[in-house]
C-alpha cells in the first residue's frame, strides 16, 4: 500500500491497521524517517511518485515473502522533528521483513521522485544513497 | 507532448509544464534536451550540466538514449532526494 500525503501518520495506528485480523504475520519491521535540524519543503511528481513507489513495493514482494507492506511519504512543509516517511513490512519470520524494509528505503531514496528544499536551497543527492541501493542489484533476496 | 520540470530544473526553465510539438526528426531524450536547450537561456541553463539531470518518459525513469516516439509525457528533474 502506498500513501503520499501532507498529513502526519501514527506508527502504532498504521501497524495495527496492517496486522489487524491476520494470523499469518509473525514479524513486523517499521522504519520511520524524521526531519533533523532544518525545516524542509518536499516537492514531488504527482502520478509518477505513486507509480514508482508501487513498482518498488512490487519488486520487494517478488524478492521476499511479505504478508503485507506499507509506504507512507509526506509532502509539503515539514519542521524539525516531523515524520517524513514510514515503511512497514510484515512477514512470517523476521528475516524477510528486515531485509525488505531496508531495500524499500534504499530504492525509495534513489528512485521515488521527491525533492527536498531547505529554504531556498535544494538538497543535493548523495552518492552514498546510490551505493546503498546498488548493493541490491545482484541479490535475489532473503 | 507534455513536458514537466521539477525542483531547480523548473526554476531554471521558468515553467512547471508545457505542451510542445518537437520536430519529428527527434528520436530520443538526448535529442529533446538539445532541442529544448536551444529555445532560450533558461532552458540552456537548466540543461547545462547533464550529470545533474534525470528524465522520465510516461512516468518511468529512462536513460537519455530512450526513445520519445509516441511519448505523452516527458519529465526532467534533478536526482531525487526523498526519504
Amino acid at each position: 500500500m502506498i500513501h503520499v500525503q501532507t498529513e502526519d501518520f501514527d506508527i502504532g495506528d498504521e501497524v495495527a491497521a496492517l496486522t489487524q485480523g491476520r494470523s499469518d504475520i509473525g514479524a513486523v519491521v517499521t522504519f520511520s524517517g524524521i526531519v533533523r535540524d532544518v525545516a524542509l519543503e518536499l516537492e514531488h511528481y504527482p502520478g509518477m511518485t505513486e507509480r514508482e513507489l508501487a513498482r518498488i513495493e512490487a519488486e520487494a514482494q517478488t524478492r521476499w515473502k511479505l504478508q503485507a507492506s506499507l509506504i507512507i511519504h509526506r509532502i509539503g512543509k515539514l519542521a524539525p522533528g516531523d515524520n517524513i516517511v514510514l515503511v512497514i513490512t510484515a512477514s512470517a519470520h523476521r528475516g524477510d521483513a528486515f531485509a525488505a524494509a531496508e531495500f524499500l528505503m534504499d530504492y525509495l531514496k534513489t528512485r521515488a521522485p521527491f525533492w527536498k528544499r531547505e529554504g531556498e536551497k535544494w538538497v543535493e543527492a548523495k552518492a552514498s544513497d546510490d551505493e546503498a541501493a546498488s548493493r541490491w542489484d545482484n541479490k535475489k533476496g532473503g | 507532448m507534455k513536458l514537466l520540470y521539477f525542483a531547480w530544473v523548473r526554476q531554471k526553465t521558468g515553467v512547471a509544464e508545457e505542451d510542445v510539438n518537437p520536430p519529428e526528426t527527434l528520436r530520443d531524450v538526448a535529442g529533446l534536451i538539445d532541442w529544448l536547450s536551444a529555445r532560450g537561456p533558461g532552458y540552456a541553463a537548466a540543461f547545462e550540466n547533464l550529470k545533474l539531470i534525470r528524465a522520465a518518459v510516461d512516468q518511468e525513469h529512462v536513460p537519455f538514449t530512450a526513445s520519445i516516439a509516441g511519448a505523452k509525457e516527458v519529465a526532467f528533474f534533478p536526482p531525487v532526494t526523498g526519504g
